[in-house]
């Protein structure tokens, strides 16, 4: 009987203990004095920058990042009743319809958003999101590679299943990596609904290699990466991104002169990244005070170093390794989010029957 | 019995049902048809028979390679076997995200096998049945060989000297001896890679998928809580079916075996045929687990002067909100409370198990307390979000969290330690000490402790290094202001660049000797009966 006792009495206080755990957290988030940002693992900004922004607004920010992009807004959906945070940044153009459709945000117009190119105001009506950044997606190559063997890098889609590249593209998974994404909608935007699976067949023909994620894609498989270099990958063509050429130059010690990779202008397709207010939001004075913060040039500029991404604010500077390294496409291809949400599902699957299987 | 029962309730069941119902239950009713639905798909039906058919074929393969390392380990005696045997543990207790990377490097190309003879495995079955092999030598050195080490050489010496050959001696008497703990080891090696999630997402490429994968990409890329839900249940069951084998051949194995001290066992090799065997395993051991792990640190100090390691020590890199070094910090943090929390629920429903009015029921429980082994981290960890989301239970933001989905994992491990320990300790002591007018307390203190103590602090270090490696439950939860190691160590590497990956290798480098350096520790422990791990 006594070790009964001893034992519901223990569980007793454990689950106090915890519970006690528990409601200083969610006391935490109800505070008034602090803003929480959920996003995902890219998640980054410089200390001083996020300072600024607390003494100056008086709010704390708190960060939680939640897996990769696609994990964090299926997260973000399913406790969207009770959410984590108010804020919630790094949902994109593939993923927008996903997150609207389930009233994951609430409507709110950032302050300064006339700043913001139009072009990149995809929730332009109901103000549901917020752009904050963009990159591109877009076909990297080893620059010593071509060197080496005297031939011109690709350009463009069509040049990529050309025979002088037979073998040397290695892309990702479309099911479950978004750059790998990202390019089966830049091949469907370029060859429209009916043609980008005769392309497919062109570039499987031309020997594609398709492995799950980007890091194997970029670190074991890319030949011009310094981790596929340690790796001894052997495909100089990578789906990757137009930032990754001043990645390679800022990560490394000492910087190269120039990027060891290049960028496929013709092969890019746009990502726009956007921040909400979230639906059930605790204190959402201080999460529209850091919409507003995330569109200051203050964060705009800081932004790129961090994240790899470029400003969506005209006038934001851009630092001087990506406009010398690694400049955005000039046209690249885009989709609307709409769009994306009817086919994806669809697109995906066709294109795992035909390129996997 | 209630502490640990009411823990698994919350912290296990409860999330884990919360999610099912979540993807199967829509306006209020059930939609059981949708599991008929599901696992009618030609695609879905593939991903069972995959998911099957390698598991039978990594088990068959890690039985035939690591036989003859439980031999070496527990019957010859060499320089440094002390040493080998924790550093064969230390893949078991690895992320798999970083050894993914590092096992490319063997069977990928430009690999040791690649260079050799030109072979490539990559994106091909066989290196995800190697990469399982790699994993899972440990279980069967440990739990066979630990019971290799124990049987009386005595007994096949008399069956020697009466005229059988040494062959038909081993058949007939040390085989049938190991036979249970030889089907626990199989069946803790099907489950293992039964719900491979790691290896096969990283060598397997696109066209290979467990359950276990497939239960990921559908909740967290598809968005399609319906069929995960289904293949949670489809393999919520047939974990449960092996696990229930399992437990009936544990208790098997419990059955009165002629033990002996594994010290005096073990003897220098004698003979050209134990040297073979010696230099055999030794080789295996040597390409297939050693280097893997040597490329690792190789990769570590690619740059002049240390200087991954040093870059560790930057929180400019922007990766983090603090410099990755912090990472070993918050790892050890987290693994020593996890620990507490595994050893405090494992011994709690160990000392359970083996009382001996212990019904049924209870000895189901057995079972059940190794469910979380074999449950996806995705489900778990989608459930304690959407489950533990309100106060009292309003956890989501606390750092409890992490440690005790990691003490979800270390418990099991803790409760295959004590048990056969606990349910040795003769039962007419604690009779003896309770009619003498003994608390039940202190039949505990004075008989039980004294000898479950070095079981204890095995139990402990090993959950210790579980709840280190521990990746797929962490990823979920773990805080951005303190990133475990593993967690550090995928998101260097999911960034571009030199010293992201460098800094990778380093930490997975420093991981690894952390694992190492404990399980070493409890080598030192090891000198008695122990259990399976």
């Amino acid at each position: 009987m006594h070790t009964k006792w001893i034992a519901a009495a223990a569980t007793g206080l454990g689950l106090v203990a915890v519970s006690a755990c528990g409601s200083s957290g969610s006391q935490a988030s109800t505070d008034s004095k602090t803003v929480t940002l959920v996003s995902h693992d890219s998640w980054a900004a410089s200390k001083g920058v996020i300072a600024a922004f607390e003494k100056q607004s008086g709010y704390t920010v708190k960060v939680l990042k939640d897996g990769d992009a696609g994990q964090a807004v299926n997260k973000a959906i399913l406790t969207k009743d009770n959410p984590q945070g108010d804020v919630f940044f790094g949902v994109d153009n593939t993923l927008l319809s996903r997150a609207l459709d389930n009233g994951l945000f609430q409507p709110y117009r950032a302050g300064g958003l006339d700043q913001v190119g139009a072009a990149y105001q995809l929730d332009r009506d109901k103000h549901r999101v917020t752009p904050i950044d963009y990159g591109d997606i877009c076909v990297n190559y080893d620059k010593k590679y071509f060197a080496d063997h005297k031939l011109t890098p690709p350009a463009s889609f069509d040049d990529l299943v050309k025979p002088q590249y037979k073998n040397l593209l290695v892309t990702e998974n479309a099911a479950t990596s978004s750059p790998g994404l990202g390019f089966l909608l830049g091949s469907a935007a370029q060859y429209g609904d009916n043609g980008w699976q005769g392309y497919w067949k062109k570039l499987k023909a031309n020997g594609v290699k398709v492995v799950d994620g980007w890091e194997q894609a970029y670190n074991e498989e890319f030949s011009g990466s310094a981790g596929g270099r340690k790796a001894k990958g052997t495909r100089p063509l990578v789906v990757s991104y137009a930032s990754s050429p001043p990645a390679e130059v800022v990560f490394a010690d000492p910087r190269p002169k120039t990027a060891p990779t290049g960028v496929a202008t013709g092969t890019c397709f746009r990502q726009i990244e956007f921040a909400g207010l979230l639906s059930n939001a605790r204190n959402t004075k201080g999460g529209k005070a850091f919409i507003d913060f995330l569109i200051s040039k203050r964060f705009q500029e800081d932004m790129p170093l961090n994240m790899f991404v470029y400003p969506v604010v005209k006038g934001a500077t851009v630092p001087a390794e990506f406009t010398q390294y690694g400049p955005p496409a000039e046209h690249p291809e885009t989709m609307a989010p709409g769009k994306i949400a009817d086919n994806r599902d669809q697109w995906v699957k066709s294109w795992t029957s035909l390129v996997l299987k | 019995m209630a502490v640990p029962v009411a823990f698994f309730a919350v912290f296990f069941a409860y999330p884990v049902a919360a999610i099912v119902q979540r993807g199967l239950k829509a306006d209020g009713a059930w939609q059981f048809g949708r599991i008929a639905d599901v696992v009618a798909q030609p695609d879905i039906r593939h991903v069972l028979w995959f998911t099957t058919w390698q598991a039978l074929a990594s088990t068959a393969l890690t039985l035939l390679v690591a036989l003859p390392g439980a031999y070496v380990f527990a019957r010859l005696d060499f320089p440094g076997r002390q040493v080998l045997r924790a550093v064969v543990t230390v893949p078991f207790v690895l992320p798999t995200v970083v050894v993914g990377t590092a096992f490319l490097a063997l069977v990928g190309r430009g690999g040791l096998l690649d260079e050799l003879w030109g072979v490539r495995l990559d994106t091909t079955v066989w290196a995800i049945l190697l990469a399982h092999v790699f994993f899972n030598y440990a279980v069967v050195v440990r739990t066979v060989g630990g019971l290799w080490a124990q049987l009386d050489p005595r007994q096949e010496e008399a069956a020697r000297m009466l005229g059988a050959s040494p062959l038909s001696a081993w058949r007939k008497v040390t085989l049938p001896a190991l036979a249970p703990a030889l089907a626990a080891a199989a069946l803790m090696v099907f489950l293992f890679t039964f719900t491979s999630f790691g290896v096969v997402q990283i060598l397997g490429g696109p066209t290979f998928s467990t359950i276990e994968v497939e239960i990921y990409r559908q909740t967290s890329e598809i968005f399609d809580l319906s069929t995960a839900a289904v293949l949670t249940v489809v393999q919520f069951l047939a974990v449960g079916a092996i696990l229930a084998v399992h437990a009936w051949t544990v208790r098997r194995r419990e059955a009165a075996l002629k033990l002996v001290d594994a010290s005096v066992t073990a003897r220098r090799p004698r003979g050209a045929g134990q040297r073979a065997v010696l230099a055999g395993v030794l080789a295996t051991v040597a390409v297939l687990l050693l280097l893997p792990l040597a490329v690792l640190v190789q990769r570590s100090l690619g740059a002049p002067g240390f200087g991954y390691y040093r870059a560790l020590t930057n929180a400019d890199g922007g990766t983090f909100l603090v410099a990755p070094i912090d990472a070993i910090g918050a790892s050890l943090s987290y693994a020593v409370a996890a620990t507490a929390i595994a050893v405090v629920i494992g011994g709690l429903a160990a000392a359970a198990l083996t009382r001996r009015d212990a019904g049924r029921i209870v000895r189901g429980f057995d079972a059940l307390l190794m469910l979380p082994l074999g449950v996806s981290a995705v489900t778990v960890g989608f459930g304690f979000l959407i489950a533990l989301d309100k106060p009292p239970l309003d956890l989501r933001q606390s750092w409890i969290l992490v440690p005790l989905a990691q003490a979800l994992v270390g418990a099991p491990f803790v409760v295959r330690t004590m048990l056969p320990v606990l349910r040795a300790v003769d039962v007419r002591l604690r009779e003896a000490a309770a009619v003498l007018g003994a608390s039940p307390w202190r039949v505990w203190r004075e008989v039980d402790l004294p000898m479950v103590r070095r079981a204890l602090l095995i139990a402990a270090g090993f959950a210790f290094a579980v709840s280190l490696g521990e990746f797929g439950a962490t990823v979920f939860i773990a805080r951005p202001d303190n990133p475990t190691l593993p967690v550090a160590v995928a998101r260097l590497l999911a960034r571009p660049g030199d010293l992201n990956y460098g800094q990778a290798m380093a930490l997975s480098t420093i991981l690894m000797v952390v694992c190492a350096v404990a399980l070493l520790v409890l080598e030192r422990l090891r000198t008695d009966r122990t259990g399976e791990f």
